[in-house]
């Protein structure tokens, strides 16, 4: 029997994987909404409010299913790590408060008129909702993460009686890997909606939908993901840089070093961390790479688990072998979207001959490979392989602290039966497992569904009921905006 | 900073128990409506009045959870001893709240977007997730007045409290409807609010008898001279307004609409006279007879920080909540994205 220390790890590490995976598709979803939406009004092109209609389905149930299993956290620390509020509560109390008080309350009110209102206010302030929405997730993103990095590189506190009391809030929130962490997160998001829509479009056309929404949603998601990704493997280069000066044990973990400490250490492709022996077995290594790459010199000394090893024999450092591969993973999942979206984008910025036009353009789908188009379709999952990988990384290469240095992750678990820790743990898991089932499922279906719709051709609602409701809410004298949001901007 | 010549390690406590306390009525009746109407939706005889039902809540029902999430939030922050010890006694309940908020959420999602097979089997998870919620938080209610103990007795009575909160429920929420249905779906909401609005009053009595008589404290509160006096307004009230709830259901559903607020309205008040006399029985205990909100509360630093902050952003919340009521407003339609 397991104790209720790791059966808690086990619920809060399930909990937190599974609610992660909504918030990184509706951060940037949100943004991409605003963007079809603006793209629309400037252009007056009805295939962006098809692909804006199509994405807001996907926002509002990603959205149900992140606010849903966001309240779970927001509990579990209460039921599960009463420890943590305890010692730290003077900092993450505000943080979180702050939260919910300028993020939560934003998208919550506004994602009702921003799904449902758009034949009920005026273009604008639809338009305003969308981008509140958008705004507001980020808000979320942002005090999250200044609590999350605070916990990796804690700072502006004393510690009273056991207690921490902020000094300064302006070094708690603009902690040392506040800013890193909040950019590798955006562009994570940003790189997973981008291939959630390059995919998904991808899937609709190879199964016969070649409206011209598809084939713009392909290219936007090709395009976003191919600008995105560099930026994103720099902005990791800074986030490792940044963990080396605070979390050494951290990066002796991800690049598998336990004992070299005197520089030209070699790049680890593949290795079973061995914490027994304390070595790699099967190691295949490039010689000196790990050294170029964190210390820009061939001979650079980096950390080794050795040294986060006591005199008595307390491990201070992380499990190896799980922060080793989830690091890997990352990386691997990083380097595919780099392949397959500038291999894509090589290919359809290349002038081909259209028919229709008789000239010669690009970006057109046609003329992608089919192994590319493909290989798109998987890819739909590339980001929250790579965000979970990644968060794996960093939250597993913390321990054994929870809060760095401060307190350990075992003094915070709360004094509850490990039975019943394990009860919950299992019902979760099974509420959870189907829960992701139904929301591929249903985003698949949602797929095919607009596959066999026709094309767009005017904003008029589809149904006479809709139609007649908005004529006699005129009459009524209720929602101004009615009337003029049934016509296309031209 | 100074208040009435107290240090800011007096007030403060009082200020953050309050705003908890606004935080929970809000959110009792306000996600108590959409509750209700979660669990009044077996009782439609058709799947246009189901849906009917779910539209009228579809727009809010996310911001009403939030008012749950600022009021676990505010008892983190501003109180973290007493959070984890309220959390981990309850950590059953807990756990069935969660599941329930969960399969009702994401119920209201998957049943319009699903394949049209599985929509009956997510409106029943619909319903499974209100009832859950609801008979939990009755549950924890009870155990908290009975002063977060489990013997048999407390366990009695927290049963019929999760009860007693999920009759509440579904009063409050067939007076939504009575507000926001028209047609037969109205008169259907009448009929549910006038069988449910006994259950409602029977609970609000119960809970009004047991917590002095367990605790010999809340007794001295309430049964000593002069107190008993300012206090009978409190149970005076509450009947006046089953009073006028009686007159009104004797007219509704009434021609051009008249008296379809009197239900809702009523019910607010009671909810939030029933909270009054709860606050009052238990201050200055936030874990009863056991730490009072001064014990556990934060830093000073820590809580005027978000004081600020609070000043600030809660009278835009409630703004744009208001925006988002009135664009909503009349009766309601069919839920469209276009």
């Amino acid at each position: 029997m397991m104790d209720a220390l790791i059966l808690s790890r086990i619920q809060f590490a399930a909990n937190i994987s599974f609610h992660i995976l909504f918030p990184t598709i509706t951060i940037a979803l949100g943004w991409f909404l605003l963007f079809f939406k603006l793209r629309f009004q400037w252009t007056g092109d009805l295939k962006w409010m098809e692909a804006y209609r199509f994405w807001v389905k996907v926002f509002a149930l990603s959205f149900a299913m992140g606010v849903v299993s966001g309240i779970t956290m927001s509990f579990q620390f209460g039921t599960n790590w009463p420890g943590f509020m305890e010692t730290v509560g003077n900092i993450a109390g505000p943080l979180l408060a702050y939260e919910v008080m300028t993020a939560f309350f934003l998208e919550a009110v506004f994602i009702g008129i921003m799904l449902f209102g758009f034949s009920r206010v005026p273009g604008w302030l639809h338009t305003l909702a969308t981008f509140l929405v958008a705004f507001g997730t980020t808000m979320s993103t942002f005090w999250i993460i200044v609590l999350n990095s605070w916990m990796h590189t804690p700072q502006g506190f004393e510690m009273i009686d056991g207690v921490a009391h902020a000094t300064d809030w302006w070094a708690i929130i603009f902690n040392p890997s506040m800013p890193y962490r909040l950019a590798h997160m955006l562009l994570a998001s940003g790189l997973t909606v981008a291939f959630v829509i390059a995919g998904v479009a991808a899937f609709r056309y190879i199964r016969g939908d070649r409206k011209e929404a598809v084939r713009s949603q392909i290219r936007v998601g090709i395009t976003f993901a191919a600008l995105l990704i560099p930026i994103q493997i720099f902005m990791g280069d800074m986030h490792g840089l940044n963990t080396l000066e605070h979390q050494p044990a951290k990066v002796a973990a991800m690049e598998g070093n336990w004992s070299d400490t005197d520089g030209n250490t070699p790049l680890i492709l593949f290795a079973l961390p061995n914490s027994e022996t304390r070595e790699n077995d099967l190691e295949i290594a490039i010689p000196n790479m790990a050294s170029i790459i964190l210390t820009h010199h061939a001979d650079g000394a980096i950390p080794a688990l050795d040294e986060f090893v006591t005199e008595d024999g307390t491990v201070l450092h992380p499990p190896v072998d799980k922060v080793f591969w989830s690091f890997r993973v990352m990386i691997g999942t990083g380097m595919a979207m780099l392949l397959v979206s500038w291999g894509a984008l090589a290919f359809l910025w290349r002038r081909k001959p259209c028919p229709e036009t008789g000239t010669e353009r690009r970006f057109m789908i046609r003329h992608l490979p089919k192994p590319l188009l493909w290989a798109l379709v998987p890819m739909t999952f590339a980001g929250w392989v790579a965000t979970l990988a990644g968060w794996y990384t960093t939250e597993i290469g913390r321990q054994p602290w929870l809060v760095q240095g401060v307190m350990s992750t075992a003094e915070a678990v709360a004094d509850v039966p490990a039975p019943m820790v394990l009860s919950t743990l299992l019902g979760y898991l099974a509420i959870y497992a189907a829960l992701l089932f139904a929301y591929v499922g249903v985003i698949v279906y949602l797929a095919h569904k607009a596959a066999k719709d026709e094309p767009l051709d005017s904003l008029t609602p589809a149904s006479g009921e809709a139609v007649v409701d908005a004529i006699t809410r005129e009459d009524r004298g209720l929602g101004r905006g009615a009337g003029a949001n049934l016509q296309p901007a031209e | 900073m100074e208040l009435l010549g107290q240090s800011p390690d007096t007030w403060l406590p009082f200020v953050f128990a309050g705003l908890m306390g606004v935080s929970i009525l809000l959110y009792v009746i306000l996600d108590g409506y959409d509750l209700g109407v979660g669990i009044l939706t077996p009782l439609a005889d058709d799947e246009q009045k189901r849906d009917m039902m779910v539209a009228s809540i579809g727009p809010f029902w996310d911001a009403n959870e939030t008012w749950l999430v600022l009021a676990v939030g505010l008892l983190l922050v501003a109180f973290p001893a007493a959070h984890g010890m309220i959390l981990s006694t309850l950590y059953l309940p807990v756990f069935v709240l969660l599941v329930g908020l969960i399969l009702r959420g994401v119920s209201f999602e998957f049943r319009v977007k699903a394949r049209a097979k599985y929509k009956a089997l997510w409106n029943r998870l619909f319903f499974a997730g209100s009832l859950m919620a609801t008979l939990a938080q009755g549950f924890m209610l009870g155990l908290y007045v009975m002063g977060l103990e489990f013997t048999a007795g407390t366990i009695l009575f927290a049963t019929l409290c999760a009860m007693a909160l999920t009759v509440g429920y579904a009063f409050i929420g067939a007076a939504w409807l009575i507000l926001k249905a028209e047609g037969p779906l109205q008169t259907a909401a009448v009929a549910w609010a006038r069988r449910c609005v006994w259950g409602l009053a029977g609970g609000i009595g119960a809970i009004s008898l047991a917590s002095p008589l367990v605790s010999p404290r809340i007794w001295e509160k309430w049964f000593s001279f002069p107190e008993v006096l300012w206090l009978s307004p409190l149970p005076l009230a509450s009947l006046a307004l089953l009073a006028l709830l009686w007159r009104a259901f004797a007219h509704l559903p009434a021609e051009g609409d008249r008296w379809a607020w009197v239900p809702f309205a009523s019910a607010l008040g009671l909810f939030t006279l029933a909270f009054l006399g709860l606050a009052y029985s238990f201050y200055p205990y936030v874990v009863p007879d056991r730490l009072t909100i001064y014990e556990a509360a934060s830093a000073p630093e820590s809580l005027m920080i978000i004081l600020i902050g609070a000043l600030f952003v809660v009278p835009s919340i409630l703004g744009y909540t208001a925006l988002a009521y009135w664009v909503f407003r009349g009766k309601t339609r069919a839920l469209r994205y276009d």
